[in-house]
């Protein structure tokens, strides 16, 4: 196989040339996360003829489409039912799910916590962007408290979900979350999402500077990229500072949202579990047989 | 050098604003939307770190290196990356 180092050459191998350029807002971050998916790619050195994205409805579920590769592209939140069909009928696909805050959290949110909780083999990339982008910026379930939305335009006064932490609960096996504006850790943190056996979730916080940033009075595009680099902290800083630091430095980093890996288990996935289940049970049917004979 | 897909270009300017050592700048020729996409300065400063061929939203920039000798990175005159927890005041 032909090393790639340039962008170039990953277009050429990875991307729907007649699809380009996207259709994707100047400034948003989805476009970066697709290429952060294209270099974890490259260096597993996957075949592409085994991977399958799937995707439902809404901006970050456009990105299968510019891939030269099998996609499913599915009704609204509906994307982890399919991709666990893809996976049953042959568990030797890597399924990779690109999803929103709105698809995975508020219209599908049964569906995650069930592929999760049965821990089925399957990477879930949630480009959160706090808010419904494409259907003109409804308020999304992981908006935070106070921002403003079409549908709260006084406000938002319903607390934030944190799909992360939601992930660890239910036993994902591996749960990370990322902004888009720093790219060695999200590469590495794909990577080991894709090698993973069980439910991988990463989460990606994206800029909206269309639907969220206009609306929030965040400035243009360079300050809404600085403001995630502003709000966010990395976990470890972040339970140093609660541990041992002082009142004023608790109050600094209070409201920051946390950054980094927050789950890393080796828990059997689902397809294990099912075919181990299969073989006792083919066993258990031999021995009767003979026993008959 | 950095190549650029200026009909891909939609002029976020991303790649301007992050670049470690300020060697890129807004090119004086409009392409097809009607934006300005980036180029590098005159006198080339670029250290090949690859930051904005990573960050570019529509995989516009290529970055390809003259010289095999110049590889190595130039040192970083100043530091505009953020940590990745955003920096505590």
């Amino acid at each position: 196989m032909v090393e790639i180092k340039t962008a170039d050459e990953l277009n050429k191998k990875f991307l729907r040339e007649g699809m380009w350029p996207t259709i994707f807002c100047n400034g948003c971050g989805h476009g970066v996360v697709l290429e952060y998916t294209f270099w974890a790619l490259e260096e597993l050195g996957l075949d592409m003829d085994k991977v399958i994205f799937a995707s439902g409805i809404g901006c970050s579920s456009r990105l299968p489409g510019y891939i030269n590769a099998d996609g499913l592209h599915t009704t609204h939140g509906r994307a982890i039912a399919f991709a666990t069909g893809i996976k049953a009928a042959d568990p030797d696909f890597h399924i990779i799910v690109f999803t929103g805050d709105g698809d995975c959290a508020g219209i599908g949110g049964n569906h995650f916590i069930h592929a999760a909780r049965r821990n089925i083999d399957m990477t879930v990339i949630m480009i959160n962007n706090f808010i419904y982008g494409m259907t003109g910026g409804q308020l999304a379930p992981t908006a935070p408290l106070g921002s403003v939305a079409t549908t709260a335009p006084y406000g938002n006064i319903e607390h934030p979900f944190d799909i992360c932490d939601l992930a660890c609960a239910l036993g994902a096996n591996y749960v990370a979350r990322w902004g888009v504006s720093h790219p060695y850790q999200p590469i590495k943190s794909i990577k080991e999402g894709l090698q993973k056996k069980g439910f991988s979730l990463l989460e990606f916080l994206a800029p909206c500077p269309t639907a969220y940033g206009r609306r929030n009075k965040l400035g243009d595009i360079k300050k809404h990229w600085a403001w995630y680099d502003d709000n966010t902290i990395l976990i470890e800083d972040y339970e140093k500072i609660m541990t041992y630091g002082s009142e004023e430095e608790k109050e600094q980093v209070k409201d920051k949202i946390q950054l980094g890996v927050f789950q890393d288990i080796q828990k059997p996935g689902f397809f294990e579990s099912y075919e181990k289940l299969v073989d006792r049970l083919k066993e258990k049917e031999a021995k009767t047989k003979e026993g008959k004979k | 050098m950095i190549e650029v897909r200026e009909d891909w270009c939609k002029g976020c300017n991303l790649c301007i604003e992050r670049c470690p050592i300020d060697a890129l700048e807004e090119s004086d020729v409009l392409n097809r939307r009607g934006i300005r996409p980036p180029r590098l300065k005159k006198e080339n400063e670029c250290n090949y770190c690859r930051l904005c061929e990573l960050i570019c939203p529509d995989l516009a920039i290529t970055v390809i290196s003259d010289d095999p000798d110049e590889e190595e990175k130039k040192p970083v005159k100043k530091t505009l990356l953020t940590p990745v927890g955003g920096k505590i005041k």
